[in-house]
């Protein structure tokens, strides 16, 4: 049986004022890919460094790959990373920067083949500072990947690209899941989440709050969105059965129900002229978001 | 092998660097040379292979401190630090990268300042002497590399410049580089003894036999000078540990 990449027990850390990580039990299993999401603050970070050997394990244990030190140069040589700020000197090449981190490892992939499938060729003798973001991006996953490492930790690889981009970097993270890879995907981005984890686990305060398949996460909320044209006022939508927030759109209303049907049938009741009537059973965000009791930051833009 | 292999890509890929970026680069090496040539050529006439000595020794320490300094505070602030850390490259090549950036400069300055010396300040040695003064100005500018990796990690990247000139220039100065310490008065020349400049240019003065000196004092300050910043290094190096970034 194959050992899981990393098994944390009663993990805890603190800094001067904060206590960052509060007992965290976890396994993350080989061949998978694991989304890490939480809110900002909620550990996540301290998470990755503590499994990276950035920073002292302060009480519990981690073992990666089966093994005790996580500090372990045979161990770091398994691993490769894509962190948040890279700060990547951006006067060398592209060609020059896989060379240099290749270097690092005993057992370097092929450049052209690794050119290819990051969607870099043609950009080999670029120099990283003048890539575009979605380059840049790309560029830092195929150094994560040019060690051909057991194990990508890929922390939020996709904030600030288009859509196009983040399409571009999914199918390059599919095709090291594919080839056996385990993956730790660390993501705001609920969707991507949706796309590529076959596990989720979902932190806040320190803690692990949850962790499921995409779907147990999705199901673990009944919750749906309900976006309706209606001149219902504020206080009249709010005494609906189940509605739990309200927010104002262009001549109508955003609603999260906990029981749809049921709002929708009052609404209709209330305001016989309401039209547009939309209704979406939960996604995997709205599920987050109520799972880390945080207030969702904007409604209107659902679905 | 692989650590071999590592350190060779980081030192190829610092030289990349500074070749690349010559706004950092071209002042750093202007600088002492620029002030060897006003003050030890055209200003004070009769005085080219004294001031070569501790001109160079100025320009070698300046090189060291700022690329170290300077550059491991911001890379550390940057994250490229953290990614080397967090990638399986080991600290020494790290370093090693680092270390051999400042190397080169310290050669560039030391060829380019004997040039001078030799074509505009008529300075005539033997080839022994030149190559020895390239060779303690190159050796010796590791400590210095040191104490810039010191101070790199324990200061922000935007005091790092104004704290490195307020350090870099008063020890320049107290260490007798720009006036010889025989024209201090007589408390100030007790305090150049204590530093290490002083020393590395009481050493290219004696291999260039400008002025006979004892090797053995000399070697004794820089060394333990060198065991402090280590121990400073160390400690700097373990605290990024801790630190929330």
């Amino acid at each position: 049986m194959i050992p899981p990449v990393a098994e944390l027990t009663g993990v805890s850390h603190r800094y001067a004022d904060v206590q960052a990580l509060d007992e965290v039990d976890l396994r993350l299993e080989a061949g998978q890919v694991t989304a890490l999401l939480g809110p900002n603050g909620a550990g996540k970070s301290t998470l990755i460094h503590l499994l990276l050997g950035l920073k002292p394990v302060q009480s519990g244990t981690i073992r990666l790959f089966g093994e005790q030190a996580p500090n372990a140069r045979t161990c770091r040589s398994r691993i490769g990373t894509m962190l948040q700020a890279s700060g990547v000197q951006d006067n060398l090449t592209v060609a020059e920067l896989l060379a240099l981190f290749g270097s690092f490892y005993p057992n370097p992939v092929d450049r052209d083949d690794l050119i290819e499938e990051a969607g870099l060729v043609g950009l080999e003798n670029r120099r990283f500072g003048h890539l575009s973001g979605g380059q840049q991006q790309r560029a830092l996953f195929a150094l994560a990947a040019v060690g051909q490492p057991d194990w990508l930790i890929l922390d939020e690889p996709t904030t600030g690209l288009d859509p196009a981009a983040r399409r571009r970097l999914w199918q390059a993270v599919q095709v090291r899941r594919d080839a056996g890879a385990s993956i730790l995907l660390c993501t705001h981005y609920m969707d991507e989440a949706q796309r590529l984890a076959d596990h989720v686990v979902v932190m806040n305060h320190g803690q692990v709050m949850h962790q499921g398949t995409p779907d147990e996460i999705r199901r673990r909320v009944p919750q749906d969105r309900i976006r309706v044209r209606s001149s219902l006022d504020e206080a009249a939508v709010r005494a609906l059965p189940a509605v739990q927030h309200a927010e104002r759109i262009e001549g109508g209303w955003a609603l999260l129900s906990s029981n749809g049907a049921d709002s929708v049938r009052a609404l209709l009741v209330a305001d016989p002229d309401a039209s547009r009537l939309e209704v979406i059973g939960a996604d995997l965000e709205t599920a987050f978001l109520s799972l880390t009791e945080t207030e969702p930051t904007s409604i209107k833009d659902a679905a | 092998m692989t650590a071999v292999n590592a350190s060779l890509h980081l030192i190829q890929a610092q030289w990349l660097n500074l070749a690349r970026t010559p706004s950092y680069t071209l002042p750093t090496l202007l600088f002492p040379i620029m002030f060897y040539g006003f003050f030890g050529l055209l200003m004070i006439p009769g005085q080219a292979l004294w001031l070569l000595c501790t001109f160079a020794t100025f320009g070698v320490m300046g090189a060291a401190l700022f690329s170290f300094g300077v550059g491991i505070a911001t890379e550390r602030a940057q994250g490229w630090l953290m990614l080397l850390r967090a990638s399986p490259a080991p600290v020494g090549a790290v370093i090693a990268g680092k270390a051999f950036g400042a190397l080169l400069f310290a050669l560039i300055i030391a060829v380019v300042m004997s040039t001078m010396a030799a074509v505009f300040g008529g300075v005539r040695l033997a080839t022994g002497q030149w190559l020895a003064l390239a060779a303690v100005l190159v050796l010796g500018s590791l400590p210095f590399c040191l104490m810039g990796l010191a101070l790199g990690l324990w200061l922000k990247p935007n005091a790092a410049p104004a704290v490195l000139n307020l350090i870099y220039l008063p020890l320049g100065f107290l260490s007798g580089l720009w006036i010889p310490t025989m024209q201090f008065p007589k408390f100030l020349q007790g305090i150049a003894e204590w530093l290490p400049p002083y020393h590395l240019a009481a050493l290219a003065l004696d291999v260039t036999g400008a002025k006979p000196a004892d090797w053995a004092p000399s070697l004794i300050h820089l060394a333990v000078f060198t065991f402090a910043f280590a121990i400073l290094t160390a400690l700097g190096w373990k605290r990024l540990d801790g630190t929330r970034g």
